[in-house]
């Protein structure tokens, strides 16, 4: 229940601040005050209700168009029982149980859940799931500082920039130094300057993307990885598309001692930037550092398998501010999605899913290359994801614009990010993008070409 | 309940145990008997400077998490490896094989802010905490 403060309350607070009232307190400005009732207009019968907003949809531009939008958010394909299941009342809350013990059920399906982050990551443990995979890497980073009692990370500059930004914003109020490792002319991250950086010490993490934002399959070798482990420092790895993990060797597998990442793609639809789900998971000797939180397996007092939150002495309603980090919950009911999803198509489909995947999109580059203007900017392998140089002459927002057009999202262009990219578009393929889907771009991007060769610029 | 002679301790129910320029430091046999059955120790870094009253680790038991207090100042060089595999050497033996770390003391003047047994006694009949 909550209980809001009251009158004797408020009260007492003003007068130890001196405020005659509350609206004294907190003046609005009469230009932006609303003084009289708020101007809505009434209610609507369901039904009218239901065509007006139905007209409302009807002005989506997005139905109808061809995308190859990726960058982060994925299109896949979400069988119909993943729903159905998800969508029961039993399990139907956003929020993670509070009474958790009389919630078996919501345990059991975090337990699996960890389990399935688990098994993907290679790693020994796994968080009940966090808000999206930005938090993920910011709450991962804050693992390693605590961890080693260093002040700084370093992130490769191919990590996806809003979880950059991210991790920026929970680095400035824990005055933490956050340092950017290049990337080289193939996309990839440069690790060929890390003994040194890393030499004194003063980083907590080394943080990688692999896919990495570019869609490259980039993971670090054994000279970085080496260099990561003789100076103590956490190797951070980041998995923006979980469906990588379907196909491509894990986390741990290439040194990551903390993996983090967005689930989204197992069965969570897309829809104007969320609800997400991200993920933790770290090796044993980073348990106790691991936020929010774990579900465990156990028994009752009859002997009858339990589930139980656990290590929850940390969370902040119990440590107060020294808790390591502010989440008290979970993104539970995507994480649920997300368990459902991998339950129904299990190893099997994941993997022919991830192939899929993995053959669509370098279809898609192969397609887009053979015409005339358009290369691949980076030679790196891919997954899902590619980044197309487009003639010069257009550049990425023209040949993006043009592509609007004709009713097709081409992808994101690079250069608010990076800024040398300037002519680059990064473009996604999914097992949903079709031949037909691809035959429908190449058309347009060679006929926006045509059209634009045929009539030159004209310089006044 | 008398309190182990020879060692100096903490209102925050540390104890500390000088041998020349080196102090083991714990937590008392009150202080884990408290807390309950204790299932994580988080320690100081070998190499790491600390300084006196500071909160440098904690104490995680099955009712609770506790800071972790330091009775001196100084430079932390020796942590107890047993306590990573077996925590509960706290609760069996808080004044012996339950030891949480060694520092080497910054300020031999700090330990005059410690309570002898007597005192320590007196506090915790008094029920301090």
């Amino acid at each position: 229940m909550y209980s809001p403060h009251t009158d004797s309350d408020i009260e007492a607070m003003l007068a130890v601040i001196g405020s005659p009232s509350l609206e004294d307190l907190v003046r609005v400005p009469d230009a932006v005050a609303l003084r009289g009732p708020l101007e809505v207009p009434p209610g609507l019968p369901e039904i009218e209700l239901g065509a007006k907003i139905a007209g409302y949809a009807k002005r989506n531009a997005a139905v109808g168009y061809t995308s190859f939008l990726g960058a982060g958010a994925y299109r896949h394909y979400c069988p119909p029982v993943v729903m159905s299941l998800a969508m029961r009342g039993e399990f139907l809350t956003a929020y993670t149980p509070y009474q958790a013990e009389v919630s078996q059920g919501y345990l059991q399906a975090i337990y699996e859940w960890q389990t399935y982050v688990c098994l993907l990551t290679g790693l020994d443990i796994a968080n009940a799931s966090v808000y999206d995979g930005a938090t993920a890497l910011a709450e991962g980073a804050i693992m390693a500082v605590n961890a080693t009692g260093r002040r700084a990370v370093l992130v490769s500059s191919a990590v996806h920039p809003n979880y950059r930004a991210v991790l920026r914003t929970y680095a400035r109020g824990l005055d933490l130094d956050v340092e950017e490792l290049p990337v080289d002319a193939n996309g990839a991250t440069d690790f060929s300057n890390l003994e040194a950086r890393l030499a004194d010490k003063r980083f907590a993490a080394v943080i990688v993307q692999s896919p990495n934002f570019f869609g490259c399959i980039n993971t670090p070798g054994e000279a970085a990885r080496a260099a990561v482990r003789s100076t103590g420092t956490v190797s951070i790895g980041v998995v923006a598309e979980a469906m990588s993990l379907g196909v491509l060797a894990t986390p741990a597998s290439w040194g990551a001692q903390i993996a983090v990442g967005e689930a989204q793609s197992f069965g969570n639809p897309l829809a104007y930037g969320g609800p997400y789900v991200g993920f933790i998971a770290a090796t044993k000797d980073h348990m106790r550092r691991i936020p929010g939180r774990l579900v465990g397996r156990s028994l009752d007092n009859r002997g009858n398998e339990a589930f139980t939150l656990t290590l929850q002495a940390r969370e902040q309603h119990i440590r107060r501010e020294k808790a390591t980090s502010n989440i008290c919950t979970n993104q539970a009911h995507c994480a649920l999605v997300a368990t459902i999803y991998l339950a129904a198509v299990g190893e099997t489909g994941l993997r022919r899913a991830a192939v899929l995947n993995l053959e669509r999109t370098n279809a898609l580059a192969e397609r887009v290359c053979a015409i005339d203007g358009y290369s691949r900017a980076f030679s790196t392998p891919v997954f899902n994801e590619v980044v197309i140089r487009v003639p010069a002459a257009l550049g990425a927002g023209r040949v993006l614009a043009e592509l609007e057009r004709r009713s097709i999202l081409g992808g994101v262009a690079l250069d608010r990010w990076y800024p040398d990219l300037g002519d680059c578009i990064l473009m996604n393929a999914t097992e949903l993008t079709t031949p037909e889907d691809i035959d429908v771009l190449c058309a347009a991007l060679r006929d926006i070409v045509s059209v634009a060769t045929e009539s030159p610029a004209v310089h006044v | 309940m008398a309190q182990p002679d020879g060692l100096l301790y903490s209102k925050e129910h540390e104890w500390l145990k000088i041998e020349g320029d080196v102090g083991t430091v714990g937590i008392t046999d009150y202080a884990q008997n408290s807390l309950g059955d204790i299932v994580y120790v988080e320690l100081p870094r070998v190499g790491q400077t600390i300084q006196q009253h500071g909160s440098i680790g904690v104490v995680e038991s099955v009712k609770a998490v506790s800071d972790l207090y330091t009775p001196v100042g100084g430079e932390v060089v020796e942590v107890n490896p047993a306590l990573e595999a077996d925590p509960a050497l706290v609760n069996r033996d808080a004044f012996g094989e339950g030891w949480l770390y060694k520092v080497k003391l910054a300020d031999a003047g700090e330990r005059d802010a410690l309570l002898d047994p007597q005192a320590y006694d007196a506090l915790v009949a008094e029920g301090a905490h």
